[in-house]
């Protein structure tokens, strides 16, 4: 993709992770000229001073709202932004909102030079949100793991059992429960703390 | 047969009581609805979800409906609204040091939006003598009822609110911050933020905002207007189910019970006494303990307030014009006032069969003419200040 350092974005979003990865993607997608905002007091004086043509938001921001009084027409408004997508592009709209970005553009910006910007927010943020899944499902496999170990401890005192056995008892027990391993571990550690 | 399915976008705050509670009490499930509520962070995520479909329904500033009927925000989507979810339900509270200002300047009962409106008036032109910084007011959107009402009472008083002082936009969990902070020196919000404001000693609430209007549509629930014709038996089964949960909202027997669901984490996530509070429409007003009764702080289904008034759609597109919003043309007051749909609350609840409040031209301002929606040129001409003129 050709090079287009021409214009200026800027990145809203209180995750420093994602924004870096947003700001990785654009600039080797050519786009050098990209600033993190992450401070949310003072928001619409910083963007003012930025003076960019692209802002991109997490929707799970509440500041958006902020943003939008960039559309009034007032003193402290230095040229009006739209925000994207318009209307005809609502396949366009409705896949930036499912991954969860909005972008504000500047009025008069050509469709063709913002598409490649939010097609390329659009992965990314959709890339994050996976990895964000993988780190949250590792964690609570991390989780399960100590806890099938407490509760083999126990039954290994209360029953005077191996660790394999003790393993083979909960494993049997989930199979005949049709439960997960995890969940007959919390039991388990549950009814010892129960009867402490 | 199954439930329909619905998604329904809501913004933390009391006035979505109805909502809530037509859901969390079984109204919508009576109907044969299965909805899902789905709690935003903020207006402009909710009024996009609605408007490219991702929700079928959704709790909504009064103002962003007109707005996005009319297209004053770029995507312009009609938008119908059944149902009236509050009247009035916000205040404006001030930091201490504004207070006191306010109140040493104060010519009269300061109870009176007029005798506040005058004494801002005179601190902010002896902070301009003194060279100090205007004084920052937070509200929470370009379109909201919020904006409107700060204008309306300070204009009043010969404050112009885009010369004299700054007004921003925050989102409301953080306006009390940013005034324990300095950041703000005063705000117009909902509950529960006042009280939460109060609670913590940093601020004071100055005025509820039916002080200024005896009624100002606050929220609605709003669907595309497409959707409306597309679906007119689930609107109005949602419509009635509304109207069920606002009665039972309105028996002070059920305060306690409606309080306590509202205050779920997944729901409004507030202690429930404080949102009792402004269901009651009792409110602390000051952290040295002073507490204000009022009978009009937040009407959910009361005095008519879930009947979608056209009078109160005009009157916010009249604020549209006045603040420069929006240009003034008889079509886009037609289309706005269309946006408010008696007849479709009719269907659905049920005609009233008298007035059902006494508020003669349906807004009751501190200040100005009656309101007139036949000519709000005339009523807009009579304000010294404007934005716009016709």
């Amino acid at each position: 993709m050709a090079a287009d350092s021409s214009f200026k974005i800027v990145i809203v979003d209180e995750s420093p992770i994602r924004a870096a990865i947003l700001k990785e993607g654009l600039r080797d997608a050519g786009f050098t000229s990209v600033e993190h905002i992450s401070e949310m007091h003072n928001l619409l004086a910083r963007i003012y001073a930025i003076d960019p043509d692209v802002i991109l938001i997490d929707l799970e921001n509440p500041s958006r709202d902020v943003l939008e009084q960039m559309f009034q027409v007032s003193r402290i408004v230095r040229r009006p932004i739209a925000m994207f997508v318009d209307q005809s592009d609502a396949t366009s709209i409705q896949d930036a909102v499912e991954a969860g970005v909005s972008a504000y553009i500047v009025d008069g910006l050509k469709k063709e030079r913002i598409k490649p910007v939010l097609d390329l927010c659009i992965s990314r943020f959709n890339a994050f949100a996976k990895l964000q899944d993988e780190l949250d499902r590792t964690k609570s496999a991390l989780e399960d793991r100590k806890i099938l170990d407490r509760a083999k401890g126990l039954l290994m005192k209360a029953k005077g059992l191996t660790e394999e056995e003790a393993y083979v008892l909960i494993r049997s027990t989930a199979m005949r429960e049709k439960k997960k391993i995890g969940e007959i571990a919390q039991s388990i550690v549950t009814a010892a703390e129960l009867l402490k | 047969m199954t439930d329909t399915p619905l998604r329904i976008g809501f913004i933390p705050l009391v006035d979505a009581s109805a909502l809530i509670i037509a859901v969390d009490k079984g109204f919508a499930a009576a109907e044969g609805l299965d909805v899902t509520l789905v709690r935003e962070v903020s207006w402009s995520n909710v009024r996009d979800k609605l408007n490219i479909g991702l929700f079928d329904a959704a709790h909504l500033l009064a103002p962003v409906a007109i707005a996005s009927t009319l297209g004053l925000s770029q995507v312009k989507v009609p938008i119908v609204a059944s149902f009236n979810l509050g009247l009035n339900g916000n205040a404006i509270t001030v930091s201490p040091a504004l207070h006191a200002a306010i109140m040493g300047e104060a010519d009269g009962d300061p109870a009176n939006p007029m005798v506040t409106a005058k004494a801002l008036a005179r601190v902010v032109a002896a902070r301009r003598k003194t060279g100090a910084e205007p004084l920052t007011f937070g509200m929470t959107f370009p379109f909201s009822t919020h904006n409107y009402q700060l204008r309306f009472w300070m204009a009043a008083g010969g404050v112009d609110p885009d010369e004299d002082v700054r007004l921003v936009v925050l989102p409301p969990p953080y306006m009390v911050d940013s005034l324990a902070n300095g950041h703000v020196d005063a705000f117009c919000v909902g509950a529960p933020w006042n009280s939460v404001a109060v609670d913590l000693g940093v601020g004071h609430i100055l005025h509820f905002v039916s002080d200024i209007l005896e009624r100002a549509a606050e929220k609605v629930l709003a669907v595309r207007e497409k959707w409306s014709l597309e679906n007119p038996e689930l609107l109005a089964k949602l419509t009635r189910a509304h109207g069920r949960a606002a009665d039972f909202i309105e028996n002070p027997a059920n305060r306690g019970e409606v309080s306590r669901i509202l205050g779920a984490p997944e729901r409004i996530g507030v202690d429930p006494e404080v949102i009792q509070r402004t269901l009651d429409g009792r409110l602390k007003i000051s952290p040295d303990g002073t507490f204000r009764e009022s009978s009009r702080y937040l009407l959910v289904g009361r005095e008519g307030a879930a009947r979608p008034d056209p009078v109160q759609a005009v009157w916010l597109y009249a604020q549209m014009v006045r603040w420069g919003q929006a240009a003034y043309s008889p079509e886009a007051l037609e289309t706005a006032k269309s946006v408010f749909r008696p007849d479709l609350y009719d269907a659905a609840v049920g005609a009233p069969a008298e007035p059902a409040h006494n508020v003669k031209d349906g807004v009751g301002a501190f200040d100005g003419a009656p309101f007139d929606p036949n000519d709000i040129a005339a009523h807009l001409d009579a304000f010294a200040i404007k934005r716009r003129a016709l």
